[in-house]
């Protein structure tokens, strides 16, 4: 038999100004069930919460529902309360008489009579709660992390640092990302390699780093604290603990032609077994077996390991694949540079000296093709005069995309001033729609490439490229003057807008997390919870989750390794208890639970007898997963599933409570 | 313009007097997430409505059963409504989405069982969106009232 207690506050006279307090405790009294009403003047004060414990005891309750302010303000108090007397915190029910009633409305007998509605709801409900136990997971202590750019090598390192085992996973040969790919970095214009060669090594070497590169997630299943990982390690062709990285192979390889090197976007040629670039981690060469002629002309060729002194090529090796079990993921798959085809009036791609953004780099970087002389790609010679065109692809919802890829601003402006570094006496003119330079030092780097460094700036757009006579003769507006420009320039770079990475949102699907309209994941929260995917357990870092720069992307890979060593510095992960629960003898095992379920959280469950036959198949809740939102519930057919804390039997007994 | 906000305040005095002779009940089912703080939010910004709603918490719109709505009829409301969070903006990714795809099937099955669809209201109230649940709410309410009170008679137990 239930024996409920009712609590009326008036919170001053914020409730007992427009509701007669007493008159809606004496009607809780006529409840049947109800063995205690009383009201007070502020139950969440220390004396309020004690005459409830006190009764609690007293009268032996097994319910308590309390008429007073929101549940968002204080349900968790008095839970707590209710707990310290040894009764379950679920238990406690909250009737909203303040923000819902005393505060939005005037005429007091009217508002009296909804909070006595709302009280006799609660009363009804508290009847048939059930005790709900917090759930417990366990905990597996290490962690995964996909995409070795600087967001990913940062929360490896932080995570890694805390103590804790961190499996690195990286698509490419080397770990570096884009950000090794770069020259110099804004506004302080320290070389990108320098600062960040030393993080990959130390990733590299560091005793709790496990890292696989040239290595893809195959397959992840789980839940937080025990996701199962597959990876699979692509044959590289090299035994790498036994390579020195000498690069006798690359040296002897007979494919030094027509093969693009990735590394420096199409600007320079690789060998057919290669690093990716000198100082890459590992320093191990992969044999691309595409464009291998050993592969393609059936083994005649095998000069690389007739060149190799420690003998570590091998032909014969295979894919393998490693299983991984880990409590909390990252994924920080970084970006790519949108494909600019759609501007034709650009000629991208047709004229060789009009490239992006991220080519350029290249063309500055000492270690790039032009061992950091600017060079244009048609005839090797230093341009003297060079076009900037920002947001190609950026904020443009027609052929492009909408959003500002952020970086854009900076890096063009970092471009025209190394170019005015390099090339004394050059020109250079940036083209813009705005400049975005909010971060520390931003706007004082801009400043200083417009008036030390003397680069135009044009407010407009370009409206088309072609060349003439071995110029290119950009044709564009500038508003600001109201003129028309026409500019004969040696070379073009475009500032590209920034995509998500290229099966980005396949990774996505596999984790169970959610992703833009673009494809960049999606905070749980984009202001109080911007590390944590929708799915606990997997959080975020770097550009996957939308332009940013270094510093930023460096942040949030902290960030997200902060939330995993903060989430394993407990042995199990808490869960509250108001998840769905399977009736496992009504269960029909259509599963239409598991195709509204977004977090993947109900899988299949085999019921077998003593001497393992199988009884029946039903659905089953996993707890780490699961969030209680209930839309399970109303997808079964069979009743068979319900949601801790708002079952089906208590929303009717609410509505029934309110019968006229 | 005092005189005008006097005379906008004794309309609203009439309104509940005329309330006294026909009281609808209207039961709203709302989201924890969205609506039940933006709910909240107006209590918080002392904006005032009517108050012939009884506000029923769920987690989530996707755990409204369309059948709650036939019992809420059933139990005598005259106009039940039903918000959440904004499409896109759901707590649980998609709940709403399930909940609106729902009550498009289940309308006309409603329309059959004789209930008039115009007692049956869908929102959405973000939790910035005090406002607009008194708009929401208010707006309702006197639909409600403006509707011959007998419509749901079959749902009654009367």
């Amino acid at each position: 038999m239930a024996r409920i207690g009712v609590f009326v506050c008036w919170c001053g006279s914020n409730i007992a100004g427009t509701v007669d307090v007493e008159k809606v405790r004496e009607e809780a009294a006529k409840i049947p069930g109800v063995v205690s009403a009383l009201d007070y003047k502020y139950m969440c004060s220390d004396p309020g919460q004690n005459s409830l414990r006190n009764i609690i005891k007293e009268k032996n309750l097994t319910g308590i529902v309390l008429a007073a302010c929101s549940p968002h303000m204080h349900e968790n108090t008095f839970r707590k309360a209710a707990a310290k007397e040894g009764l379950n915190p679920y238990f406690v029910e909250i009737a909203n008489i303040r923000e819902q009633v005393s505060w939005v409305h005037e005429n007091k007998e009217r508002a009296t009579a909804k909070a006595v509605d709302l009280m006799k709801m609660m009363v009804e409900k508290v009847k048939r709660d059930k005790p709900i136990e917090d759930v417990r997971v366990p905990l597996n202590k290490k962690a995964l992390v996909i995409g070795g750019g600087i967001a990913g090598i940062q929360a490896a390192l932080d995570i890694a640092n805390g103590g804790v085992e961190v499996i690195l996973v990286e698509k490419e040969p080397s770990i570096g990302g884009k950000m090794i790919q770069l020259d110099e970095t804004f506004p302080t214009l320290d070389c990108s390699s320098c600062i960040m060669t030393p993080k990959m090594v130390e990733a590299n070497q560091h005793p709790n780093i496990k890292l696989y590169t040239y290595s893809e997630v195959e397959d992840i299943s789980g839940y937080i604290g025990n996701f199962k990982i597959r990876i699979k390690k692509k044959a590289r062709s090299v035994i790498e603990k036994d390579c020195t990285g000498c690069g006798e192979c690359w040296n002897a390889c007979p494919m030094h032609k027509n093969i693009k090197s990735e590394f420096n976007v199409n600007l320079s040629e690789r060998t057919a077994i290669y690093v990716p670039f000198p100082q890459a981690v590992p320093l191990v060469p992969v044999l691309d077996r595409s464009v291998c002629l050993h592969f393609k002309k059936g083994g005649k060729c095998q000069k690389c390991y007739d060149a190799c002194g420690p003998k570590c090529i091998n032909f014969d090796l295979q894919d393998e694949i490693i299983e991984e079990t880990v409590g909390a993921i990252v994924a920080s798959t970084g970006y790519d540079l949108m494909d600019t085809s759609m501007y034709g009036e650009y000629g991208y791609g047709k004229y060789k000296d009009v490239v992006s953004g991220l080519q350029f780099e290249r063309l500055l970087s000492a270690s790039g093709p032009t061992e950091g002389v600017i060079k244009r790609p048609s005839d090797g010679k230093t341009p003297q005069t060079i076009v900037f065109v920002q947001c190609v692809g950026s904020r443009d919802p027609e052929k492009g995309v909408p959003y500002c890829s952020k970086v854009c601003c900076m890096y063009t402006a970092k471009h025209a001033k190394l170019f005015a570094h390099k090339v004394h006496g050059s020109q250079s003119y940036v083209f813009y729609i705005d400049i975005r330079s909010t971060s520390k030092g931003y706007e004082e780097f801009v400043r200083s490439t417009m008036e030390q460094d003397g680069a135009i700036y044009l407010r407009g757009r370009v409206s088309k490229i072609y060349e003439d006579d071995g110029k290119l003769i950009v044709k564009g507006a500038d508003t600001l003057s109201g003129n028309q420009v026409e500019i004969a320039a040696d070379m073009v770079v475009l500032a590209t807008g920034v995509i998500p990475k290229q099966g980005s949102d396949k990774l996505a699907q596999m984790l169970g997390i959610s992703y833009d309209k673009y494809g960049f994941f999606t905070e749980s929260h984009p202001k109080l919870r911007p590390a944590e995917s929708s799915t606990a357990g997997i959080f975020l870092a770097g550009m996957a989750q939308g332009p940013r720069d270094i510093p930023e992307s460096v942040v949030s890979g902290s960030a997200a390794a902060s939330k995993i060593l903060g989430l394993f510095s407990k042995n199990e992960y808490e869960v509250e208890g108001t998840i769905a629960n399977v009736n496992e003898s009504t269960c029909v095992a259509c599963f239409y639970c598991q195709r509204v379920c977004a977090y993947n959280a109900i899988s299949k469950k085999e019921i077998k007898d003593r001497s393992g036959k199988l009884i029946k198949v039903v659905a089953n809740v996993n707890p780490g997963l699961c969030t209680g939102c209930g839309a399970c519930v109303n997808a079964c057919f069979s009743k068979s599933i319900d949601v801790k804390g708002f079952m089906d039997d208590q929303i009717y007994a609410e509505i029934k409570a309110l019968a006229i | 313009m005092e005189d005008k906000d006097l005379k906008k305040e004794n309309h609203v005095d009439v309104k509940v007097a005329e309330a006294g002779s026909y009281d609808p009940r209207i039961i709203a089912f709302v989201c924890n997430w969205c609506t039940y703080s933006g709910a909240d939010l107006a209590g918080t910004s002392r904006m005032k409505y009517s108050d012939n709603v009884r506000v029923i918490k769920l987690p989530c719109t996707g755990r409204i059963d369309p059948l709650f709505i036939v019992e809420a009829f059933k139990k005598g409301a005259k106009g039940v409504l039903v918000s959440g969070c904004h499409p896109g903006d759901c707590h649980y990714t998609s709940g709403n989405y399930h909940s609106r795809r729902k009550y498009a099937t289940f309308r006309d099955l409603l329309g059959y069982f004789g209930v008039d669809l115009d007692r049956v209201e869908f929102s959405w109230v973000s939790a910035s969106e005090g406002n607009k649940w008194v708009s929401v709410i208010n707006e309702f309410t006197d639909k409600i009232k403006s509707m011959p009170g007998k419509s749901t008679d079959i749902f009654t137990k009367k």
